[in-house]
């Protein structure tokens, strides 16, 4: 009865990635909580992209090897974040206008790296769009570690984060480091998208940082209660995507995206409350 | 001002906790601010002195410089030149200022409740990487009875009346345990009820001892609920006991064409527009 579920697990690949999905999901929609909170959706999307020259530069340095691959992106990730703030502090031009053009060079010097490497559409498809199959025990344990840090970081500095999402002059008359805070908020979004790269890719990314943690905001009024089941609901759908994708034969990543997004649906119609079908409902019996 | 500075700031802080509020030192001194903002002048040579306790109406015409002001007493803007001192020092040493924000600034939707908001005003005493002890549990208590929001206390932000939100921001800033509040349009949006109940925690607050300055549009208000106020447009047009500051001259300075003087049967009646309120009536 359970074959559909157990005959996956036979392959060593299948459970690395559904492993490697879990800790994405988890950690990406922790992060993504404060992203969807603080309006940084654009931002995110753009960062994620940002780091593929960091990708290509890494991927022809180390040839595969994980170390400079991540070293590389997280340097392409924070100058991004950096040229962004410098941009749209030093001239008139408005923060979004300069997180496209950052965005969008970056990308672009990205896949003008990669194409100079023979067999690059393969390559290119697996940074755009995820090999979650590919993961490797030491990619898994990097993503463990990381994950962890992100999630310590996180809880750590939780007061300090919901005062400066929330209200950022509180945060000032209080004194807190406002930038410093703002800078680290930066750094661990760019790690999660770091870490999560090979099992959703740079394309899908966003979707990660941002679709569970708008469902949660749905579903909860509370922050530490949005975090919990943003959590709840990536890694979820994390396993299940994964499963779709196995019996489907569909893109990995775009099935634990498409996942996301279902459940984002149905709790947008149906949450208690607050669904839109919820109130028609009261409407009409009113 | 570097990154690292603002590091060596806030290890100094959590330290040293606060700085000291010598005896007889005046509150506020303020001498020839001006801030510049992209081309204008936000504020010019503006000068004065508050002394500890009491309430202050700050009021003038929109883009007078009311935010920017408290913004900056606060040490959240830097001025572009002169000095301000807060119990004589500047600004960004203290964390016993409170700003209350306008609450069309505030993300009502935002997942926090009654509690989890004033228990952000405890944030800049508890130090980095520590929680709350029952001592600032008890704080928020104490905070919320005092603007009498106990009951609320768990219900979502965006669930409150206009009277009771800002009524939370005044227990955040108790909870802070402020003794400058700086409030930005308090009573706009209000009606008569909620703005009463604001008087009634403001009068508290003066017995407290709390030094408390408050934006207004409204100079009807600021005449007969105030001993003390300040009349700006990008500079000072005057500062004293409204019969004084809020008089005809003062009042064709600040608000120029934009205000109609009418003579009526007990003097001079003034209609001052606003941007977003009726217009307020002032007899003179």
């Amino acid at each position: 009865m359970f074959e559909w579920l157990l005959e996956p697990l036979r392959y060593p690949f299948m459970v690395r990635g559904l492993l490697a999905a879990i800790a994405v999901g988890v950690v990406c929609s922790t992060v993504g909580s404060y992203v969807v909170l603080r309006g940084m959706a654009f931002f995110g999307d753009a960062l994620a992209h940002a780091i593929l020259p960091g990708i290509a530069v890494g991927y022809l340095v180390g040839g595969g090897a994980r170390g400079p691959l991540l070293v590389f992106s997280l340097a392409a990730a924070v100058l991004s974040a950096l040229g962004i703030g410098a941009i749209s502090r030093g001239t008139e031009i408005k923060e979004d206008t300069a997180i496209g053009v950052i965005f969008a060079g970056a990308f672009a010097l990205g896949i003008a790296l990669i194409s100079t490497v023979r067999g690059y559409t393969v390559d290119l498809a697996h940074f755009l769009f995820g090999d979650v199959l590919g993961v490797r025990p030491v990619d898994l344990w990097l993503t463990a570690v990381l994950g962890g840090l992100i999630l310590l970081v996180v809880v750590a500095l939780y007061k300090e984060f919901l005062v400066l999402s929330f209200d950022p002059i509180l945060a000032a008359t209080l004194r807190l480091p406002i930038r410093l805070l703002d800078y680290l908020m930066m750094i661990l979004i760019a790690v999660a998208i770091v870490i999560s790269v090979q099992t959703v890719g740079v394309a899908l990314m966003v979707a990660m940082l941002v679709t569970p943690a708008a469902t949660a905001y749905l579903l909860t009024r509370r922050l530490p209660v949005m975090m919990a089941l943003a959590a709840l609901i990536g890694a979820a759908s994390g396993v299940v995507g994964l499963f779709a994708s196995y019996w489907l034969s569909v893109a990995s990543g775009a099935a634990i995206v498409l996942v996301c997004t279902a459940v984002f649906l149905l709790v947008f119609l149906l949450a208690p409350g607050r669904g839109v079908v919820w109130s028609r409902l009261r409407r009409i019996s009113s | 001002m570097g990154l690292l500075s603002e590091i060596r700031r806030t290890t100094q802080h959590v330290r040293r906790g606060h700085l000291p509020h010598p005896v007889g030192t005046p509150v506020l001194q303020v001498a020839d601010l001006t801030v510049q903002y992209g081309g204008g002048l936000a504020l010019e040579d503006l000068s004065f002195e508050l002394r500890a306790g009491g309430r202050t109406a700050v009021v003038g015409p929109n883009g007078a410089g009311k935010s920017t002001l408290f913004k900056i007493i606060a040490g959240v803007i830097t001025p572009t030149a002169g000095a301000v001192q807060v119990y004589g020092n500047e600004p960004g040493g203290h964390i016993c200022i409170a700003y209350v924000p306008q609450r069309s600034q505030v993300d009502w939707s935002f997942p926090a409740s009654v509690s989890d908001v004033v228990l952000m005003g405890r944030v800049g005493r508890m130090g980095l990487l520590r929680h709350a002890l029952p001592r600032d549990w008890e704080i928020v208590w104490q905070a919320l009875s005092v603007v009498g929001l106990e009951e609320l206390s768990q219900k979502q932000i965006g669930q409150l009346s206009g009277g009771q939100q800002q009524r939370m921001f005044i227990a955040r800033a108790l909870a802070q345990e402020a003794e400058l509040m700086l409030m930005d349009e308090p009573l706009t949006g209000l009606d008569a009820a909620a703005q009463e109940s604001i008087f009634r925690i403001l009068d508290d607050l003066e017995r407290r001892g709390v030094t408390v300055m408050v934006a207004l549009h409204d100079l009807k208000l600021a005449a007969e609920r105030f001993r003390q106020v300040m009349l700006l447009n990008r500079r000072l047009v005057g500062f004293g006991p409204p019969e004084e500051v809020l008089v005809r001259e003062n009042l064709l300075q600040a608000y120029g064409g934009h205000l109609h003087l009418l003579p009526s049967e007990d003097g001079l009646l003034a209609l001052g527009d606003t941007c977003c309120d009726q217009g307020v009536v002032e007899h003179v």
